[in-house]
């Protein structure tokens, strides 16, 4: 039986409306880095006394200060340039014995597949509190302290493993069928994979890709353990240390950096994963 | 020259053992289906040959080379899975010049085969679509389309049809009939559908349990099974089986079970002497019967009492119980008969089939 008129519109509201709360809630860190970074500072620091000041809107005109003063006054460029060329690396890495591995635990090794698996998993929660001890010692051994080369080292540990797991799981989710398919139409296992498995892949290797680049940017206690110099740096310490002297927080030009550099990670997400997600393997088999 | 051969093939999986010593010759040209129940090693047995599959142990010839350890590209073979398998990022062009590019036709080349195999197939207004932008059926051809342009010279399908509806089976299967006649290719085929079996094959091979049951054509298979699995396996419905017992009254043999009582034709009697006093299983395919007027062939008919009807137009199934046997007759539509009546029921006597209930095989008619 149809529901009525007034209750289905009802329902319709309500589901608008728990809709609008969680997008709102998603929203609300950003829209709050937007007004801030672009206040002025006296607008942005007034007393908590000061009921009649409304500080979720600019009261006064926006000012561009906090983000001159963060690209010229902090190594904000230079670090922003050293995170991109870890994560690049790392990335690179990560694909590069991720994809292999992923691939060989998904088809190869039947039951045991499976265990290895969840073994390569485990492997990634352990957390850095507790790594870092050992690997600092592995990374003075190594010469590497104080440089960026300690971090592309070091990150793989975590993005490999979980890259692996969820490449594993894609790679399961494709029917086996189609790889065998192109090695009976003239491919060796190998070139199967290059010319089937991985363009069907895009949307796994997307969501490994961006996994990668997303834990890079937020990685704080290695980063913060290696690197001493502060051109050296990369943003996740780097902002910190140059914009919070002692307790006076440069809440502008923090929120200008945070802006900069979670905005694209964002657009990247939105952008890409719907678009490929799903409905690319469609049609593969049966009906 | 495209004969296939497969010489004691076995294969063994951790825990089961899904082909078991199996040896087949397939003729050039042949079209040959493997068919039995579900696990039965059909498929294991297709992927051996195809190379998808390593065999645990016997040997595998295509044409006058063994390859055993050659990779599927390799066979100059082409599958049909049962999933189709198209490529999903391909176009229905892409799809099937796939094999052709990798094996580095000139394009002119490839252009021509897939249009060829295409209007064949009646695809090609299709060229240019995804898989996903096709039915199930316009995906089933271009499946067929991807394997004939290459001009492999042993083709392997495994239950092509199974994912289509009622109908459009039927209309394939002649299709592909058709195909191969035109093709002239050796091409092995994999069903569990009995009937798909029977119409398609040249020959068919019954497997059950990872083992060849038997080995012959259609008609033969269906006229003289070899062991009491393929007679119930092929036919449908399938063949009545009655236990019964051997005993010799006044110079003939019959079959005895309770309520029932047939002569053994004579031309049986003489193998059959030998389990005078002892058990057989007598077998009888329900449209070897038939509704029989009064007493008018003695010795070759019972009584019965109908419980179920089913008339299907051309044919009516009668679910019958004879003393404590259920049987399945199929008769001639003008019969006339209700459920809980009685109807006596004649069988054609050169029909009926005996089997050692102890080794299951047939007891052939003479020595
Ligand atoms: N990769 C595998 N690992 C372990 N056992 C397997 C594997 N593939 C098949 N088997 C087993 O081998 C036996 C034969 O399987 P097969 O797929 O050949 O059967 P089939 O005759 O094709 O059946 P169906 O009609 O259901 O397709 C089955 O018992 C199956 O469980
Ligand atoms: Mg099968």
């Amino acid at each position: 039986m149809r529901r009525s008129g007034p209750f289905r519109l009802a329902g319709a509201a309500v589901h608008r409306a728990v809709v609008l709360l969680f997008a709102a809630f998603a929203v609300f860190p950003f829209y709050w880095m937007v007004v801030t970074a672009f206040k002025q500072n006296s607008d942005l620091y007034v007393g908590a006394m000061n009921t009649a000041h409304n500080p979720f809107i600019f009261n006064q005109a926006p000012t561009l200060d906090h983000v001159k003063y963060l690209f010229t006054e902090t190594p904000y460029p230079t670090w922003l340039f050293n995170t991109l060329s870890v994560g690049l690396i790392v990335v690179a890495v990560t694909l590069a014995l991720a994809v292999p591995a992923g691939y060989s635990l998904a088809r190869l090794s039947g039951r045991w597949g499976e265990r290895l698996g969840i073994g390569v998993f485990l492997t990634y929660l352990v957390p850095s509190t507790l790594l870092f001890i050992p690997f600092s010692r592995l990374i003075s051994i190594l010469g590497l302290q104080n440089t960026t080369w300690a971090l592309v080292l070091v990150y793989p540990t975590f993005t490999v493993p979980f890259c692996t797991w969820l490449l594993m799981g894609f790679f399961k989710s494709l029917p086996a069928e189609i790889e065998e398919s192109a090695m009976v139409d003239g491919c060796s296992r190998l070139g199967a994979t290059v010319r089937v498995i991985l363009p069907l892949s895009v949307p796994g290797l997307l969501t490994a890709v961006i996994f990668s680049l997303t834990l890079v940017f937020q990685e704080f206690v290695y980063s913060l353990t290696f690197i001493s110099s502060v051109e050296k740096m990369t943003v996740s310490v780097g902002v910190p240390v140059a914009l919070i002297r002692g307790d006076v927080y440069y809440w502008g030009s923090l929120m200008a950096a945070c802006l900069v550099t979670s905005v694209p990670l964002a657009v990247v997400y939105n952008l890409f994963l719907d678009r490929f997600i799903g409905g690319i393997t469609g049609g593969a088999v049966k009906g | 020259m495209a004969r296939v051969v497969l010489k004691n093939l076995n294969k063994k999986f951790a825990e089961t053992h899904a082909v078991k010593d199996v040896s087949l010759t397939i003729e050039d040209r042949e079209f040959v289906v493997l068919v039995g129940p579900s696990g039965c090693g059909k498929t294991t047995t297709l992927r051996m040959i195809a190379g998808l599959e390593e065999a645990t142990s016997g040997e595998i010839h295509i044409g006058d080379r063994r390859v055993n350890d050659l990779p599927p590209r390799d066979r100059d073979i082409a599958m049909v899975f049962q999933s189709y398998a198209l490529y999903p990022h391909m176009t229905v062009y892409d799809n099937m010049a796939f094999g052709l590019k990798m094996r580095k036709f000139p394009r002119r080349e490839i252009e021509g085969r897939v249009r060829d195999a295409a209007e064949i197939l009646g695809i090609q207004d299709l060229l240019g679509r995804k898989p996903r932008q096709l039915s199930g059926g316009q995906r089933q051809r271009v499946a067929v389309g991807r394997a004939i342009v290459r001009h492999p010279r042993v083709f392997l399908f495994d239950e092509p049809l199974s994912n289509l509806d009622a109908k459009l089976r039927v209309q394939m299967r002649v299709e592909l009939k058709r195909l191969h006649d035109r093709l002239q290719a050796t091409a092995v085929y994999v069903t569990h559908d009995q009937v798909e079996a029977m119409t398609l094959g040249d020959r068919v091979v019954v497997m059950h349990d990872g083992r060849v049951q038997q080995v012959g054509e259609p008609l033969e298979v269906y006229g003289a099974p070899r062991n009491r699995f393929v007679a119930g396996f092929i036919g449908s419905p399938s063949m009545n089986f009655l236990e019964t017992t051997v005993a010799e009254s006044a110079g003939a043999l019959y079959a005895e079970a309770p309520g029932i009582r047939l002569r053994v034709p004579a031309e049986r009697s003489k193998r059959l002497s030998a389990y005078t006093g002892r058990p057989v299983t007598l077998g009888i395919r329900p449209e070897d019967l038939c509704s029989a007027a009064g007493d008018d062939s003695p010795g070759f008919s019972f009584e019965a009492v109908v419980e179920v009807v089913e008339p299907l137009g051309s044919e009516i199934l009668l679910d019958v119980r004879a003393g404590n046997a259920s049987l399945v007759a199929r008769v001639s539509p003008a019969t006339r008969v209700k459920p809980h009546e009685k109807i006596r029921l004649a069988f054609a006597p050169e029909r009926i089939h005996f089997f050692d209930p102890e080794t299951e095989e047939a007891i052939p008619l003479s020595i």
